[in-house]
């Protein structure tokens, strides 16, 4: 296969060259490949990037099919230009064994569409109490572990887990909640959970955990991640930990570096997420953490839920957005068409930056390189309409949301996945 | 003419529509004090009154109001009723319009469910309290009693003192107050206090004499024992010591100045029995409004639901 003609982001700029795809491989990035009949995409004013990579995803199966399952939410995935993914734990049974880990890594291959990688849980049923099978769960292809959806309470359990599991080299994907402040909190605190009289949820919650899991990794000098940072004080922390030599990586999401707890006025349950949407001081620290490195990537934590699950009370509204399918058009929108980032730095965010951490194949568009490409247009507009979701989550607050950026292809290992 | 299909919330009516419906309601007390109590304005229509929180004042007050303006009602305790079963509001919602009825008049534990209730709902929705959020009657009701006794809104020191941060109440009275230009002054524990609220124009006071100095209105909130057991205050006592209104520090509001509460209640907690009992206190008037503003509130949405037929 021929890419040809397209603006060619690469880790220091972007170039207009060919690419020619070969056996799954980056065979060569030159000008001018001569046609010989091989297939060609005709790339004239588009961008290839390196196919997306998002290491923190809900795919609910097994347990949750009526909210997604592997097909549904591998193939929204390849809509949204990733090419590889992560997900978690949180199923029921719970991925907190072998057995679980092999049947969505066979399920996900049975599927083709994105590459899955499994996280498995970081103690058995996410309770907070046993450890999981880690070597195990690693030996059946789990690439990291979480609790996520749930805190890990005991400090003494979280600092034998990411001592255990750095044996391994696998790190501790960090959900940092610290539950009994939380105190049935549903949105943010602050000026918005008082308009709506909804509970808030301090930012000390989060910040406290972030704290806690950063005094851990320092002390036992081993990596830690922390998933889904949404505080201007916990991005703080993290700066301050990296700048002191703290081997710590972090994430944020979409919806906390392009919006605030505003949009929760209304009601829309489809805004109750966790942790929750937070203020504009937030969202500025949480972009100048994303531009200055303290946050290393951007995940979407796809959460999709079923209507009935969001059709009701807010406090009864199941928290989670439905994002892989927006992840890119928000980057585009929100960090590439303001000026903030240029496109190989939205690259490394979403692409290079998960692979790096995880020790994933992928991530860069480089010669003898897995052939992951995602081709996309990026002045073309959308309004975001979460009924056409691949996903059967369509627990968007976005619906109407005008982005740039549309995804044309997504290349796996070589092979079209998705057309646009 | 008031366009609204439901009452949700003060938080976003103007100044005209709050006036239009006090106005309605000093009507209201005019046709109830001179002994009709068999109005026709509601006849052949069915309001449902749909309760997932217990109350009796308010209940019986939006009871009352429908059956004087010549509705049937229907009383929906929530406990007995397939809510319990596990049906969804949603589902209820439907339920209750295919029975046709006019109006639903809700409280709710949860902020916001009023409007989901809305949303699934032809029949117009009246909120009679949503957790956290507002309580749009009480707040109106409240306004009734103060522009009844002061002539106007405008320019009165309103003092709210006691729970703000868990009460509908304060925030409704605040969002009507504030649009027809009177001042609000809060005063609380640090833990009563919800984060935010002087943004929405509250003046947040650091002693209670700053509160009560020169005030026209002075508005005791219910101190509820469960929010001692959370962990809010110490104990009843400390609470009454320092932030309880007295004899004392009442003589620091205006001479003329009136003494509210919504109920029910603490002897002793937020206001002491001495100035409950006081002269000036309006707390049995507010029930009376109470009835008259919810009157008010039904036939103005009524008028708009038949003018759109």
């Amino acid at each position: 296969m021929i890419i040809r003609n397209g603006n060619v982001v690469l880790e220091n700029g972007v170039v207009k060259t060919d690419i020619l795809v070969e056996n799954g491989k980056i065979v060569k990035l030159a000008e001018n490949l001569p046609t010989d009949g091989t297939p060609e995409i005709r790339a004239d004013g588009l961008y290839v990037f390196p196919g997306l990579i998002d290491m923190h995803v809900h795919l609910r199966e097994p347990g949750y099919e009526y909210k997604e399952d592997i097909e549904s939410g591998t193939k929204a995935a390849v809509k949204g230009g990733f090419t590889q993914i992560c997900c978690m734990p949180n199923t029921d049974p719970i991925m907190d064994n072998k057995v679980v880990v092999s049947y969505v890594k066979n399920r996900a291959k049975e599927v083709g569409a994105c590459k899955v990688h499994p996280i498995g849980a970081i103690t058995k049923g996410e309770k907070g109490e046993q450890l999981a099978a880690i070597g195990e769960m690693q030996k059946a292809g789990a690439v990291a572990i979480s609790d996520d959806g749930v805190s890990v309470k005991s400090s003494r359990v979280m600092r034998l887990a990411m001592e255990y599991a750095s044996g391994f080299g696998m790190k501790c994907l960090c959900h940092c909640e610290d539950k009994d402040l939380v105190d049935g909190g549903v949105m943010n605190e602050g000026l918005s959970s008082t308009i709506a009289g909804l509970k808030g949820i301090p930012r000390a919650a989060e910040d406290i955990c972030i704290a806690r899991d950063l005094a851990l990794a320092e002390s036992l000098d081993v990596p830690v991640h922390i998933c889904h940072v949404s505080t201007h004080s916990g991005v703080r922390l993290i700066r301050d930990a990296k700048r002191a030599g703290v081997k710590v990586t972090a994430e944020t999401c979409p919806h906390y570096y392009a919006v605030t707890d505003e949009i929760v006025t209304g009601f829309d349950t489809n805004t109750k997420v966790n942790p929750p949407i937070r203020e504009e001081i937030d969202k500025q620290a949480v972009l100048a953490g994303l531009k200055d490195g303290t946050i290393d990537c951007i995940v979407t934590d796809h959460a999709p839920h079923h209507i009935n699950d969001k059709n009701v009370e807010y406090n009864f509204a199941s928290f989670g957005i439905s994002g892989i399918e927006t992840s890119f058009g928000f980057a585009i929108t929100y960090l590439y068409k303001t000026g903030l980032m240029n496109l190989s730095e939205i690259a490394e965010k979403m692409s290079a930056a998960p692979a790096r951490i995880l020790g994933l194949d992928g991530g860069k568009i480089v010669e003898n390189g897995v052939a992951d490409l995602m081709i996309a247009d990026l002045d073309e507009e959308w309004i975001v309409d979460p009924a056409q979701f691949v996903s059967k989550g369509k627990n968007s607050p976005f619906g109407g949301y005008k982005l740039n950026g549309v995804v044309k292809y997504t290349i796996v290992d070589g092979e079209i996945k998705y057309q646009g | 003419m008031l366009k609204r299909k439901d009452l949700l919330g003060l938080i976003d009516l103007n100044a005209e529509e709050l006036t239009e419906i006090l106005d309605e309601a000093s009507q209201m007390k005019k046709r109830l004090k001179a002994g009709d109590k068999q109005l026709t304005d509601l006849k052949g229509k069915t309001a449902t009154i749909l309760f997932y929180e217990n109350s009796t004042r308010t209940r019986t007050s939006f009871e009352l109001a429908a059956k004087y303006l010549g509705a049937t009602v229907i009383n929906i305790a929530a406990g007995s009723s397939s809510v319990a079963k596990g049906e969804t509001l949603v589902d209820t919602g439907k339920t209750l319009d295919a029975q046709l009825n006019d109006f639903l008049i809700m409280r709710h534990p949860i902020g916001g469910a009023p409007y989901l209730l809305a949303k699934v709902a032809k029949a117009g929705v009246l909120n009679a309290g949503d957790g956290m959020n507002e309580h749009p009657t009480q707040a109106l009701l409240d306004m009734l009693t103060m522009r009844e006794t002061f002539g106007t809104l405008k320019g009165l020191k309103v003092a709210i003192l006691g729970d703000i941060k868990h009460s509908r109440v304060a925030k409704s009275n605040l969002f009507g107050l504030k649009t027809m230009g009177a001042d609000v002054y809060m005063y609380a524990p640090e833990t009563l206090i919800p984060k935010g609220i002087d943004k929405l124009g509250a003046k947040l006071c650091t002693s209670r004499e700053e509160a009560l100095d020169g005030a026209d209105v002075v508005m005791g909130l219910r101190i509820q024992l469960e929010r001692q057991q959370a962990g809010n205050f110490p104990s009843l006592n400390e609470y009454a010591e320092f932030y309880g209104v007295n004899g004392k520090l009442l003589s620091l509001a205006k001479p003329n100045a009136i003494i509210m509460h919504p109920g029910p209640v603490n002897r002793g907690v937020e206001l002491t029995g001495k100035v409950i009992d006081h002269e000036k206190s309006r707390i049995e008037e507010q029930v009376f409004s109470g009835i008259a503003v919810r009157m008010a509130v039904l036939k103005l949405l009524n008028e708009y639901r038949e003018y759109l037929k």
